[in-house]
């Protein structure tokens, strides 16, 4: 299963504070870790949603906001695809991540993508693993 | 931490780290066996352990020190037994002081290249290919032998004494824990790639049974190979199966239908292959080309994948450039089934009837006397001829060669469209 792993905006991120080099030698050598374990597919950083926009829907309509939005916390700062057997597996990797943003509060949130068997009829038949 | 939540934890860690346990401990222990139940006391020992300690902060640092101390005791005990059985006058201290530094040595020593014997080891050409890919599963990818019975539609049983077989193979031949070296290396590494991309097509196309894809062993061969990228990054073979397996598995979503009936490679919609599997499998056939690898089997079938994988709808394939890269391919691993393909993208390329002629060359081979493609495309040549009775003929051959349900059914509504159209 592939999971997508967000790391959740901070009022640091979203300042656009660089991260320190011991942070970054840090998650250089989490990153290697995960390639070296065959489960790292993506990976990349977003700039702080200052530098983004939004568009709302309703309706037929379409209204297009600029950044930056309010609520740090429920925007996305990086994110990681990752290839994994279990949630709990991509759980046990994320532990092992340094905290992005060292001593502060942070969050990293897991979500499983959809997968082709899941768009199967018969996803239950055959021994697939879940 | 809640004891069941406690035992999901400890499985996953046991997923991520088993095989760096089993690989560290066959070096301490010389015996793939042994090194196996350690890492599994140590895990007992671990599910004894955390729900009242709690769990350790890095919980595989405490595993790897757990079973390594027993690996240690169990050296220790044997040493004592075997001088007692000869009745050495030595010094008993001088020697396990010597003992403890060669630990020493060994703890300290790269995982990696423990991790690399332990690929070479179980899959080793003393071991037949069914021993070498179920061990495989079990100690590099993780896998509990009831998960590598259910992906190959065996009885448990069988994969169980197939991996206990394979360990005692293994200790009765003496296999050195050791990455071959010099031109036995390469002969080895093909053995290696062959048992990855074995699991691979046991999860993209089911030999038996009505499932059509298996799609987690394909997820573990990948797994796999990428690990393996990671230990011998200049071998360019690694990144062209990395790069052929990635672009076969980037096709997964578009190649089953509503009713789970397969969709041939020029029917799927393209929009539904995964753009970053793509691109990942690009990136690895570049770095295999640029290691001088080219050539390589398994790079030449990638970069036939990545024509197809570069056209964005069928009619923009590059016939010419894969009937080219068939045509050196057969050079490379002459097979009557490589000419098969060659022959597909001929016919694609000049026409079903260049392709028919490459075809009926191959009517005598006894390698594809029951192999269900042969007649399955010669019949899809005959009824683009419109020689329709010959072309059911051809089908209907084919429906009684394929042990994939799926498979015989498509066949057969090709056959009953060649008769309506006779």
């Amino acid at each position: 299963m592939r999971v997508m792993v967000m790391v959740r905006a901070t009022e640091a991120s979203e300042r656009g504070d660089p991260p320190s080099a011991a942070l970054l030698a840090a998650m250089g050598r989490f990153n290697e870790e995960l390639a070296k374990a065959g489960i790292l597919l993506a990976a990349d950083g977003l700039r702080p949603s200052s530098a983004g926009a939004r568009v709302r829907f309703s309706g037929k309509a379409r209204t297009v906001v600029d950044g930056p939005f309010a609520e740090a916390k429920e925007l996305v700062a990086g994110f990681w695809l990752w290839q994994v057997r279990s949630l709990d597996e991509a759980i046990e990797w994320v532990r092992r991540c340094p905290n992005p943003f060292e001593q502060g509060e942070s969050e990293i949130e897991i979500r499983p993508l959809f997968e082709a068997e899941d768009f199967a009829p018969d996803a239950d038949a055959g021994g697939a693993r879940t | 931490m809640p004891t069941d939540s406690i035992h999901r934890a400890v499985d996953a860690i046991w997923r991520i780290e088993s095989p760096k346990l089993i690989a560290s401990l066959t070096r301490m222990v010389r015996d793939i066996g042994l090194a196996e139940e350690l890492a599994q006391d140590a895990l007992v020992a671990a599910l004894e352990n955390w729900p009242d300690a709690g769990m350790p902060d890095n919980p595989a640092a405490w595993l790897m020190a757990t079973a390594k101390r027993r690996a240690i005791d169990q050296m220790r005990r044997q040493q004592l037994q075997q001088r007692k059985h000869e009745q050495l006058g030595h010094d008993l201290v001088a020697e396990q002081e010597e003992g403890h530094a060669d630990i020493a040595d060994a703890l300290d020593d790269d995982i990696g290249d423990d991790l690399l014997r332990l690929v070479f080891t179980s899959c080793h050409p003393v071991l037949s290919r069914e021993a070498r890919v179920a061990l495989t599963l079990r100690v590099l990818g993780g896998l509990a032998t009831d998960e590598i019975a259910r992906a190959f539609l065996v009885p448990e049983a069988t994969i169980a004494q197939r991996i206990v077989r394979a360990k005692k193979t293994l200790a009765a031949a003496d296999v050195p824990f050791e990455v071959p070296r010099g031109p036995e290396l390469a002969e080895r590494l093909a053995a290696v790639l062959e048992v990855i991309y074995l699991v691979f097509n046991e999860g993209y196309s089911a030999t038996a049974g009505d499932d059509w894809m298996r799609p987690a062993l394909c997820e573990d061969a990948l797994r796999l190979g990428r690990v393996l990228q990671g230990l011998m990054p200049e071998q360019a073979e690694v990144h062209g199966l990395v790069a052929l397996m990635e672009i076969q598995a980037s096709r997964s979503r578009a190649r089953i239908g509503p009713n789970g009936e397969p969709i041939l490679l020029l029917e799927q919609n393209r929009t539904l292959w995964d753009r970053l599997a793509i691109q990942r499998g690009l990136a690895a056939l570049a770095r295999a080309d640029k290691l001088g690898g080219a050539l390589g089997p398994y790079a030449l079938q990638a970069a036939i994948a990545a024509c197809h994988a570069r056209a964005r709808v069928a009619d923009e394939t590059d016939w010419a450039r894969i009937a080219s890269l068939y045509a050196v391919l057969a050079g490379v691993t002459p097979s009557p089934v490589v000419e098969l393909n060659r022959a597909v993208a001929v016919a694609m390329a000049s026409g079903p009837a260049e392709g028919l002629a490459i075809v009926d060359a191959l009517a005598g081979e006894s390698l594809l006397q029951n192999y269900h493609l042969l007649p399955s495309v010669r019949g899809d040549f005959l009824a683009k001829l419109g020689r329709h009775a010959e072309a059911r003929g051809e089908f209907e051959r084919a429906a009684s060669l394929t042990r994939n349900e799926r498979e015989r059914a498509m066949l057969l509504s090709r056959a009953a469209a060649c008769a309506a159209d006779a």
